[in-house]
């Protein structure tokens, strides 16, 4: 599913500083995966890297089945709908609606429009956003943009779901909403990586954790014995 | 829901946020003005084109015989004049053979002379008219055999001058084609320009789009599509704009290139459908091109600006 092998990232085309240094972690498909760290430890940079915004400089990475640092450019599209991503600044387009943000992946992905109204009326009631469908983003509070930002993610059934700092501005009974969905979806099969620096989610929500600092992965291990 | 389902259709999906981010009154602005310019070339090419053709049909297919001392006697019986224009007549391949009368002479020399030419008793040669029909003699062959009957005979063709008047026809197609060629360039430098300030306003929306998988294709597509449309647009506005001046210009050049026009006047004072016939065929096939070349223009410079943008994504 995911699979690093001494996956070193440097930004400025190799002349940068070193960002991420000689990660070796693999997690398996259905598999679920605290990203823990201090700020500036790579979280986020190690996300861009599996949702294939940079490509490795050092290293093998492998992302559902495909080497992503010798894959062909024009392989990488069909994989990235593969992966949905929840954004820490949830990346929605302020000029589409509700509705029009979270059909965005079906669309790119050719689904008819039938089946996009359903799978996003769908998405958009499992959310709990059904009566803000017309809505534009800057009409919804913080958290309605999280919850648009985690249907637009999840409405192409990804296999692998990437979250960063997910909870950043939910409060704390939208929070443990957030992590019930996630759950809920893990469970369902797909492979869902979190990152986050909310020790007490992590507390309530036990799980396997990858633990970074200084661009090193300093644990792999159950959460709590991290 | 009822809504946004309504807003929906497909077709109207901007999920680029184009309708705002591409220029929709400067790029048709400036198209249809490449456009207009490129109206004009292009009468100009086909202008030269058939001027030139009306002047080699007309000046190859005439001579002018002149007869030195036409009242004299030749070596054969009766005058000079008769006997060359008993030749003319006997020989196969001209179309007409016409002196011109002394009326006519004097009207060719009063420009020069003044209206009192015909009271100077100049020794005016005769001056036949004639006009080539097809399996005419070589002008030259021709000269021979009146020189033989009349010696001192002058037959002259307009060769040298269709010549330079061809020549003067190619040069101006070649300024024409050139125009042509460099308003295509501009209008495609002006479609990159406005795509890559699109590009540019557009930054985030496309790098979210790509991220979701959005291939090369399909955000290229996007702005091929709206560039398509608009630069359409400012091609039929152009064509449009251009066609009173063409139409215009044709009337006044028609004198020029119709065999009869320059003798009856013809041509001056064309109305209604008479005017539109005067825009020549290829005109009519080639103003309404224009809004076809201008979407094509737009087309190709979006798509190849927009994968050369994109390939700085990942």
């Amino acid at each position: 599913m995911i699979s690093c092998e001494g996956v070193g990232l440097q930004y400025s085309r190799g002349d940068g500083p070193e960002i991420l240094r000689d990660l070796t972690f693999a997690v398996p498909a259905g598999g679920f995966r605290w990203l823990l760290g201090p700020s500036g430890a790579g979280k986020s940079s190690l996300l861009r890297l599996i949702y294939l915004a940079v490509r490795p400089t050092h290293g093998r990475l492998n992302v559902l089945g495909t080497e992503v640092g010798t894959a062909r450019r024009r392989h990488l599209p069909r994989l990235r709908r593969r992966i949905g991503v929840v954004y820490q600044d949830f990346r929605l387009l302020a000029h589409l609606s509700v509705f029009d943000n979270v059909a965005l992946p079906l669309r790119i992905g050719g689904r008819p429009e039938g089946q996009v109204r359903a799978d996003v009326g769908e998405m958009l009631r499992w959310v709990g956003l059904s009566h803000k469908a017309a809505a534009r983003p800057a009409e919804l509070s913080g958290g309605e943009q999280q919850r648009v930002a985690i249907a637009r993610a999840v409405v192409p059934r990804p296999s692998l779901l990437l979250a960063d700092e997910p909870t950043g501005n939910l409060d704390g009974v939208q929070a443990e909403r957030l992590m019930q969905l996630l759950r809920e979806l893990n469970r369902l099969g797909t492979t869902v990586v979190v990152a986050t620096h909310n020790d007490a989610l992590v507390a309530r929500h036990p799980g396997r954790t990858l633990r970074l600092a200084h661009g090193r992965l300093v644990a792999d291990a159950e959460a709590g014995r991290a | 829901m009822r809504e946004p389902r309504a807003r929906l259709r497909r077709g109207r999906f901007d999920d680029l946020g184009l309708k705002r981010a591409l220029a929709d009154r400067l790029l048709p602005l400036l198209v249809a003005a490449m456009a207009f310019l490129a109206a004009l070339a292009l009468a100009g090419f086909v202008g030269a084109a058939s001027l030139a053709r009306h002047w080699r049909e007309g000046a190859a297919a005439a001579l002018t015989v002149q007869v030195p001392q036409p009242g004299a006697a030749a070596a054969g019986g009766g005058t000079r004049r008769d006997r060359v224009l008993a030749v003319l007549q006997a020989t196969k391949g001209l179309g007409s053979v016409r002196p011109l009368s002394e009326g006519e002479l004097n009207d060719l020399l009063r420009p020069w002379l003044g209206a009192g030419a015909e009271t100077l008793a100049l020794p005016l040669p005769a001056v036949i008219a004639v006009r080539l029909g097809a399996g005419a003699p070589d002008a030259a062959a021709l000269a021979d055999r009146l020189r033989a009957a009349a010696p001192g005979t002058l037959v002259e063709d307009h060769a040298v001058w269709v010549g330079r008047l061809a020549a003067l026809a190619r040069s101006l197609q070649a300024c024409a084609g050139a125009a042509l060629l460099l308003v295509a360039g501009v209008a495609a430098a002006v479609v990159a320009i406005a795509t890559r300030a699109g590009l540019a306003a557009r930054r985030q929306a496309i790098e979210i789009v790509h991220g979701l998988g959005a291939t090369d294709g399909y955000i290229a597509g996007r702005f091929a599509g709206r560039t398509m449309l608009l630069a359409a647009a400012g091609g039929a506005v152009g064509a449009l704009v251009a066609l009173p001046v063409l139409l215009g210009l044709a009337e006044l050049a028609a004198p020029f290139a119709s065999p009869y026009g320059a003798e009856s006047g013809a041509g001056l004072q064309l109305q209604g459908p008479a005017t539109l016939r005067a825009l020549p065929d290829p005109l009519w096939l080639a103003l309404p091109a224009l809004p076809l070349a201008a979407a094509a223009i737009g087309w190709l410079t979006a798509q190849a600006t927009v994968r050369r943008w994109l390939r700085r994504l990942p």
